[in-house]
């Protein structure tokens, strides 16, 4: 709305008046002032991945507890990762302690695929099987992957693993192998039951309520109100990769 | 007298082949065909004969679709294959030479690598499963086969 419109013309307060009385029909009054829209339904099983939707991830390291390991700790019970930080182990999100080395100020973050909007793994990448999905979502098609690790020397946050050793027992819904490299899917078997990423999820049941996950294209969801509130940045913004997941007091 | 014995000698000769080819008969016309273990299922989602030619097909298809675009029906699924597929003594598709996948692969000697990244369980397992005695997944005649010189 520019300057011309803003006047209090009869039309622009009429047309107010009719979204106003729209939004109630169109949703249920839970109590004064707070309507319910129903919960956003998940895809349907048939439905392909559709860019009408792109996830991202909003981290708060002012909440994120120094020491507290429950995100990594929740992504190896669901990805069947060992746990183990040896070179050879694999970490799909890790984390970390920043040190200012002037004031002495530690900070601790957790630090995983940064589901770039324009991914250098994606880019290096001989065979395409390091894709962006179309909801964003940044994987590796072990299927066609070769084990060339073009993509972990071309990742910015290094957040890519190499599996070296054969694997056995790995969970049904989450198939890792060796001699392909694998990342951080934002728990996408979880995505696509409209479920949250395991990270997420452990975060706020544990109560620290660090991480926000959402769609990034929908203006109503809690992680564009927060990033709306707050300041926030990418890291490596220099990069212009835009990443999805985003972090706010570092 | 010698050209008697000659013929007879000959005679016993040719009978005793003819004998034991009759006899051979069922042996060459019954070659023994893949043993499978019984799975939970009773009825697959395709006819048997056509996933017989065309299940590599089908799961190709499905991977894709779900690898890529995240189309998660179950009808070709894999973990749905694996689900009722595995072999009520082993619990898996692939972890004995009787099992569903192992079975016929071997017989037919085509050598497959799913089960070096896919589960060939079903559903997760908590810890003390896998400590009871589960045959475990290198043991498979199947992974051998990809992954020769492996130590164990």
């Amino acid at each position: 709305m520019n300057e011309h419109d803003k006047p209090n013309s009869v039309e622009a307060q009429a047309r107010r008046d009719f979204l106003k009385t729209g939004a109630l029909v169109a949703g249920a009054t839970l109590a004064p002032g707070v309507l319910f829209y129903g919960v956003a339904h998940s895809r349907a099983p048939e439905e392909a991945a559709s860019s009408d939707k792109r996830f991202g991830l909003l981290i708060d390291t002012t909440k994120c507890g120094d020491g507290c390991n429950d995100c990594v700790s929740a992504c190896n019970t669901e990805n069947g990762l060992t746990g183990e930080t040896g070179p050879q182990d694999s970490q799909w999100i890790r984390k970390v302690d920043i040190k200012d080395l002037r004031t002495g100020y530690v900070q601790s973050l957790p630090m995983m695929c940064q589901h770039c909007e324009n991914p250098p793994c994606v880019d290096v990448c001989p065979t395409g099987a390091s894709m962006k999905r179309a909801d964003g979502i940044v994987l590796v098609d072990r299927h066609t992957c070769i084990g060339c690790r073009y993509c972990m020397m071309a990742c910015p946050y290094k957040a890519r693993s190499f599996v070296h050793e054969p694997l056995t027992d790995q969970n049904p819904e989450v198939p890792r192998g060796k001699g392909c490299v694998e990342s951080c899917t934002f728990c996408v078997q979880r995505v696509d039951r409209d479920e949250q990423p395991a990270c997420v999820e452990a975060c706020n049941t544990q109560g620290h309520n660090a991480m926000i996950f959402g769609d990034l294209k929908d203006p109503e969801s809690a992680l564009n109100k927060a990033l709306k509130a707050a300041s926030s940045i990418e890291v490596r913004a220099d990069l212009a990769l835009n990443t999805g997941v985003r972090y706010q007091g570092i | 007298m010698a050209r008697l014995a000659k013929w007879l000698r000959l005679a016993a000769l040719m009978f005793a082949v003819a004998f034991s080819a009759i006899a051979s008969i069922p042996a060459v016309a019954g070659v023994d065909l893949p043993k499978i273990e019984k799975g939970k299922g009773d009825k697959c989602v395709e006819d048997t004969q056509y996933m017989r030619r065309n299940h590599m097909d089908l799961l190709k298809h499905h991977r894709d679709d779900t690898m890529r675009k995240g189309i998660r029906t179950t009808k070709h699924s894999l973990k749905k294959c694996v689900e009722c597929h595995a072999s009520e003594k082993s619990g898996s598709v692939a972890a004995s030479k009787e099992d569903f996948c192992a079975a016929c692969h071997s017989y037919a000697s085509v050598k497959l690598d799913c089960w070096d990244c896919h589960a060939t369980k079903p559903g997760k397992k908590s810890p003390t499963q896998l400590g009871q005695g589960g045959v475990q997944m290198q043991s498979s005649p199947l992974i051998a086969a990809t992954q020769p010189g492996e130590s164990k």
